[in-house]
């Protein structure tokens, strides 16, 4: 009898990591050398630098609503540190800033498109990811069906989507595990669950005592993470990583974080988060954690974190700059890239609304 | 009809390798009409693939697909079941290209059969087509003929542009008609005069043709000539195409299996009037089913509209005056 009954498990169960809060690691050997968590810590930096300059645009109305990554960047950034942007594929949510960066979406092209500049959706050839994803949990059935098709013509690439806690009680995010799981689909499901779909906290989004384990029912593989651990969540994800190139088939990665930030620059986050919690959540920064360990192997002090922090923020300025001096989009750009072949009637309209709006032609 | 269909999708396959069927039921049965009978014994389980019953990862999974590289050609078991893929075609097929800025073309066609007529379960029969033609990025071709069938099919396959393709449930083994064993194409966007007559212009398409032709014949022994137009293809329109039977017959009627209110009908009555209002000689009038929900199969019939109705309406359309 107790073989074919399946009763929840509510124990609690700690997420994987390698460092400590304070950033000290465990007895074993660590997943990244010094230089890969170098260059991962500066994507991190590089994040945050982003993050501060949009918001304080926005606040100037020189930037378009957006949401940072704040509290979220060990999480990205660990699980893109192990793609090869050669040949794998990321299908983003939005708030993988630093992720897409590291692919090659030009950051001028991210801030265009918080901008409300169309132009900003463009995807360089050969950079491959899929647009930015508003409609949540839309981009996991892609992620599954374009890791399919890759397996399906010999190729191998990985496919990775990032989604969160919310998105995750959308029919497409079980859909896609089960697809995933029968066709053996080379992708990793990356769930940052960092504790709020806007204002609604993660109990109300499952009974489970965590989401990793949603996977068993797929009959695919699933892992918690601690997402504020760059070590742990590089070392989850290589595996995963591994699994699917090798024809392992997906995996549900749950990486556990927290968003210390707002929704979007149009929340207020007063109004539901909890200062006690928070505060808590902000002691276990993820920047701080990885600084805490280079320090503890010797290799991080105040030159290099200001010289990291200028070529940061003269990077982000000269984007910024590109952005800001982009024209304007004309009316084509309601138009362009709509069909392969566009039918006669949209193209009167376009030619339409280029006069009125005085384009040149 | 069907057996053109089928022919198309093992012509496309043979030319094409990237071309793949997905859907529900569409390998080892065939498809529950049969379209795709066969084809997984000739191309195998890695191309025509029965997928597990969610309609949102089929269309959403056939995106990705497309991106990498394949041209998927998804069949929806029912357009009346499309609405648990809505957000994906609505929102995520039709928009790939424009939110990419052209990065990423979407190569991929929606088969689905829509319509009333065979008696169904319900919810299986809507003619939903009208969602679709409201939705930017999305061309929606229903072919009437077995003929159009195949050369729709194969250029909506051919196309760089996601394409629903309806095909009409009652006209799946009624309609027959001459079909050349070749590959050839039908364009998307050009309609097709299915009768010529000289005093009404009765416009359908699907298996909404039929109905009006047997109206018109039956118009034609009252001494009445009407023209049937069998559209093709919703989006493009081929808005030439109607303007030239409308300069000639003056009087206009739409015939469509959908409810009156917000169907493709009344977006032709706008564009009639726009571009041939001093050809018209009397008001357009619309022929359509009622704004209620798609009954049980035992009343379609009093839904649906039929060659009486048509006759009847189409003919003191015929007599009336502006």
């Amino acid at each position: 009898m107790s073989e074919s009954r399946f009763l929840p498990n509510f124990e609690a169960i700690a997420p994987f990591s390698r460092l400590t809060d304070s950033g000290i690691l465990d007895s074993g050997e660590s997943p990244m050398s010094d230089e890969a968590v170098l260059e991962a810590l500066r994507y991190m930096m590089l994040t945050r630098v982003f993050d501060d300059k949009a918001t304080s645009m926005q606040r100037q109305g020189r930037f378009g609503t957006f949401s940072s990554v704040r509290g979220q960047e060990a999480s990205v950034v660990g699980a893109a540190s192990t793609l090869d942007p050669a040949k794998d594929w990321i299908v983003p949510q939005y708030r993988e800033f630093p992720a897409l960066i590291r692919h090659g979406y030009p950051i001028e092209n991210f801030a265009l498109y918080f901008m409300g500049n169309p132009k900003g959706g463009t995807i360089p050839p050969n950079v491959n990811m899929l647009p930015m994803q508003i409609s949540l949990a839309a981009q996991i059935p892609q992620a599954t069906g374009l890791a399919w098709g890759l397996k399906m013509q010999g190729s191998d690439g990985v496919v990775i989507t990032f989604f969160g806690d919310g998105a995750s009680s959308e029919g497409d995010f079980h859909e896609s595990l089960n697809l995933a799981g029968i066709m053996k689909a080379p992708v990793i499901f990356f769930l940052q669950n960092n504790g709020w779909a806007i204002s609604t906290p993660r109990e109300n989004q499952t009974a489970a005592r965590s989401f990793a384990e949603r996977a068993i029912g797929y009959g695919v593989e699933g892992v918690m993470v601690d997402g504020n651990d760059l070590l742990a969540v590089h070392e989850v994800t290589a595996q995963a990583v591994a699994k699917a190139r090798a024809g392992g088939g997906p995996t549900l990665i749950e990486s556990v974080t927290y968003r210390t930030g707002a929704h979007n620059t149009a929340d207020d986050p007063t109004r539901y988060v909890d200062q006690q919690e928070l505060e808590k959540w902000q002691q276990k920064d993820p920047v701080e954690r990885i600084k805490n360990y280079l320090r503890s192997r010797g290799i991080w002090n105040e030159n290099l974190e200001q010289e990291l922090l200028d070529s940061c923020a003269a990077q982000i300025d000269a984007a910024m700059e590109i952005a800001r001096n982009t024209p304007l989009a004309t009316s084509d750009a309601l138009f362009d890239h709509v069909y392969a072949e566009p039918p006669q009637r949209m193209l009167d309209q376009k030619r339409d609304w280029a006069i009125r709006n005085g384009d040149a032609q | 009809m069907i057996e053109a269909i089928r022919e198309c999708l093992g012509q496309e396959m043979e030319a094409d390798n990237r071309v793949v069927v997905i859907g529900e039921d569409v390998g080892v049965l065939g498809g529950v009409f049969r379209a795709t009978d066969g084809l997984q014994a000739r191309f195998g389980k890695e191309r025509v693939v029965d997928m597990p019953l969610a309609e949102g990862v089929i269309v959403g999974s056939g995106i990705g697909l497309a991106m990498s590289g394949l041209r998927p050609v998804i069949e929806l078991q029912f357009l009346g079941f499309g609405h648990q893929a809505f957000h994906q075609i609505g929102q995520q097929v039709a928009r790939l290209r424009y939110r990419s800025q052209g990065r990423h073309a979407l190569p991929l066609v929606i088969r689905s059969p829509f319509g009333g007529g065979v008696r169904t379960p319900e919810l299986h029969s809507d003619a939903f087509e009208a969602f679709y033609t409201h939705t930017p990025g999305l061309k929606v071709v229903a072919p009437a003929t077995a003929y159009d069938a195949k050369g729709l099919l194969a250029a909506a396959i051919e196309s760089d542009d996601p394409v629903l393709y309806l095909e009409p449930l009652k006209g799946y083994r009624l309609t027959k008609d001459e079909v050349p064993d070749e590959r050839y194409t039908v364009p998307l966007g050009k309609l097709r005069v299915a009768r010529a007559g000289a005093d009404v212009t009765l416009i359908a398409w699907s298996a909404a043709v039929n109905v009006a032709e047997r109206a018109a014949e039956e118009l034609s022994e009252q001494g009445i000539s009407v023209e049937v137009l069998d559209l093709r293809s919703l989006n493009p329109l081929d808005i030439d195409g109607i303007a030239e039977s409308v300069a000639k017959t003056g009087r206009v009627a739409i015939l469509h299996e959908a409810p009156l209110t917000g169907g493709f009908g009344g977006e032709l009555v706008a564009t009639i009037q726009q571009e041939c209002f001093y050809s018209l000689e009397a008001p357009i009038i619309r022929i359509s089913a009622p704004d209620t929900p798609y009954p049980l199969g035992g009343v379609e019939d009093l839904y649906i509209p039929d060659v009486d109705r048509v006759a009847a309406e189409v003919a003191a359309l015929a007599k009336a005056s502006a």
